[in-house]
């Protein structure tokens, strides 16, 4: 299965545009790297792949169709800050059980204490939220994940944690995954291929894949 | 060693029986609150109506062991009276004030969430019932209803939603774009079940800060329409009916008439509010725990 963007482009209101024509192909199984500076677009483009942003020219396609509007969908987002993706006012096992019923086994790879499911949001560290965030977003339909800045928050030991669970799961379900970070080594050391998002670079070239 | 432990036990005992932790203690408030509201009411019902009735020979009595609040130039007794009206006006001002808070809050919600059509339809009526006095409105709605409970208690129902109703299109118009009700629709949640799910929690505090403030407007309210004639019948016992009459009465010296009356009703507001205090405490994951 592929998650393609063909020839999108997006801009705020009557802002420049943030990026026009792009392309970009993310095939299962694959581990894909998406560099940029800071405010060149990362984020947004991330919210598209995953239908939080409507494209306003080209189209984002899943398996050949467009991406579904309703259900549980197969392209997941995990957001760089772990406590706004939360609910304050549930504890974390509902939060956690939103999308669906992650097992023991799975909490155990990402480091999730069975403790920790009873305490509020509040009550965790940012990196013991993005934990519960990842696991929320991996359920078996879930085919695609895009991790926009997902572990830019954390240290470095729960940075290699996550990532370490999280490729290893990719290769058993053969998962895409779509990195987008501003870190050249972590980008290098977990992807398989990097693209460069580069505003001025994407008015010029017309295709990059 | 035995003698030790003995020894310390001892000495843990007395402790343990006067100190609660801040969850035990804000319990009992509540608990306390709640008792005195249903003492009042339960009171209320079981005084006969022997001492609200006319009694010549105890007139404009001042406080005393047997009238505690005093008699009025009726000579009805102001404790019974008191009681049975707080009584009454608690159930209104209570009535009147959820019924209003939840509508805010349909409204509210339905603003934030169902388009732009339905978001200019309540906001104009939002404009439209705060742009004309309270009062008026009351007036007119328990008049058009004709006078009594009814009347009262839909006239403030129907005239004090739309400040709540501002305050939680607001919060829901805000809480629709945070991350985790986006997230929530990526897993395929459906809008209703968010709409409850996500969003009803956090309007909890805005539902009981709501409540605990629009009860004494309601109360006051019912006492001010009453007072101009359009509410409640002067026969019955209510506190604005009270605390109008004994205007008349209070340059002749019967300071009791209002005076008790008056502190009653600033007891049992002040315990709503503490009662809604102390809930919001234990509902707020921010304070749940400590």
């Amino acid at each position: 299965m592929q998650l393609e963007a063909k020839n999108i482009g997006f801009r705020y209101h009557q802002n420049p545009w943030l990026f026009r024509n792009f392309s970009l192909t993310l095939n299962s199984g694959e581990i894909l790297g998406l560099k940029g500076q800071s405010g060149c677009g990362k984020t947004t483009l991330a919210r598209i792949l995953a239908g939080y942003e409507k494209t306003l020219e080209g189209r984002i396609e899943l398996g050949g169709a467009p991406l579904p509007k309703v259900g549980y969908r197969a392209v997941q987002l995990v957001f760089q800050h772990p406590e706004k993706s939360v609910n304050p006012r549930w504890h974390m096992r509902d939060i956690l059980q939103e999308g669906w019923q992650p097992d023991d086994e799975l909490l155990a790879r990402f480091g999730i204490q069975q403790d920790w499911l009873s305490r509020w949001p509040n009550e965790l560290s940012g990196g013991e939220l993005q934990r519960f965030c990842v696991v929320r977003a991996l359920s078996p339909e879930t085919k695609f994940l895009i991790a926009d800045e997902m572990t830019a928050m954390l240290d470095a030991i729960t940075q290699a944690q996550i990532w370490q669970a999280i490729l290893e799961l990719a290769k058993e379900r053969d998962l895409g995954i779509l990195v987008v970070s501003h870190e050249k080594e972590l980008v290098k050391r977990v992807c398989d291929r990097v693209i460069e998002l580069d505003s001025v670079h994407l008015e010029r070239n017309s295709f990059i894949s | 060693m035995n003698q030790l432990n003995h020894a310390l036990s001892l000495e843990e005992k007395p402790r343990k029986i006067i100190r609660f932790n801040r969850r035990q203690s804000t319990l009992i408030t509540i608990l306390s609150g709640l008792a005195l509201l249903t003492a009042i009411i339960a009171a209320s019902f079981l005084m006969s109506d022997e001492a609200i009735k006319t009694h010549f020979e105890a007139r404009n009595l001042s406080p005393s062991w047997q009238h505690f609040f005093g008699t009025d130039w009726l000579g009805r007794d102001m404790f019974t009276r008191t009681v049975k009206g707080l009584s009454l006006s608690i159930g209104i001002g209570l009535l009147a004030s959820t019924v209003s808070v939840i509508v805010a809050l349909i409204l509210g919600m339905a603003a934030a969430t169902l388009g732009k059509t339905v978001d200019t339809l309540i906001s104009w009526l939002v404009d439209v019932f705060m742009g004309l006095p309270h009062l008026v409105a009351l007036i007119l709605i328990a008049f058009a209803l004709g006078s009594g409970a009814k009347g009262v208690i839909i006239g403030v129902a129907c005239t004090h939603w739309p400040n709540l109703t501002r305050i939680i299109r607001a919060e829901v118009l805000q809480l629709r774009t945070s991350q985790f009700v986006q997230v929530s629709r990526h897993m395929g949640k459906s809008r209703i079940w968010i709409a409850v799910q996500h969003l009803l929690p956090h309007l909890l505090p805005q539902f009981f800060v709501g409540l605990v403030l629009l009860f004494p407007h309601a109360i006051l309210h019912e006492a001010s329409i009453t007072f101009l004639g359009f509410g409640l019948s002067p026969h019955q016992p209510a506190i604005g009916v009270i605390l109008s009459e004994s205007m008349n009465y209070l340059s002749v010296g019967m300071w009791w008439l209002a005076f008790f009356p008056g502190l009653s009703l600033l007891v049992v507001v002040r315990v709503f509010d503490m009662v809604g205090d102390n809930l919001r405490l234990m509902f707020d994951p921010h304070s749940a725990h400590e």
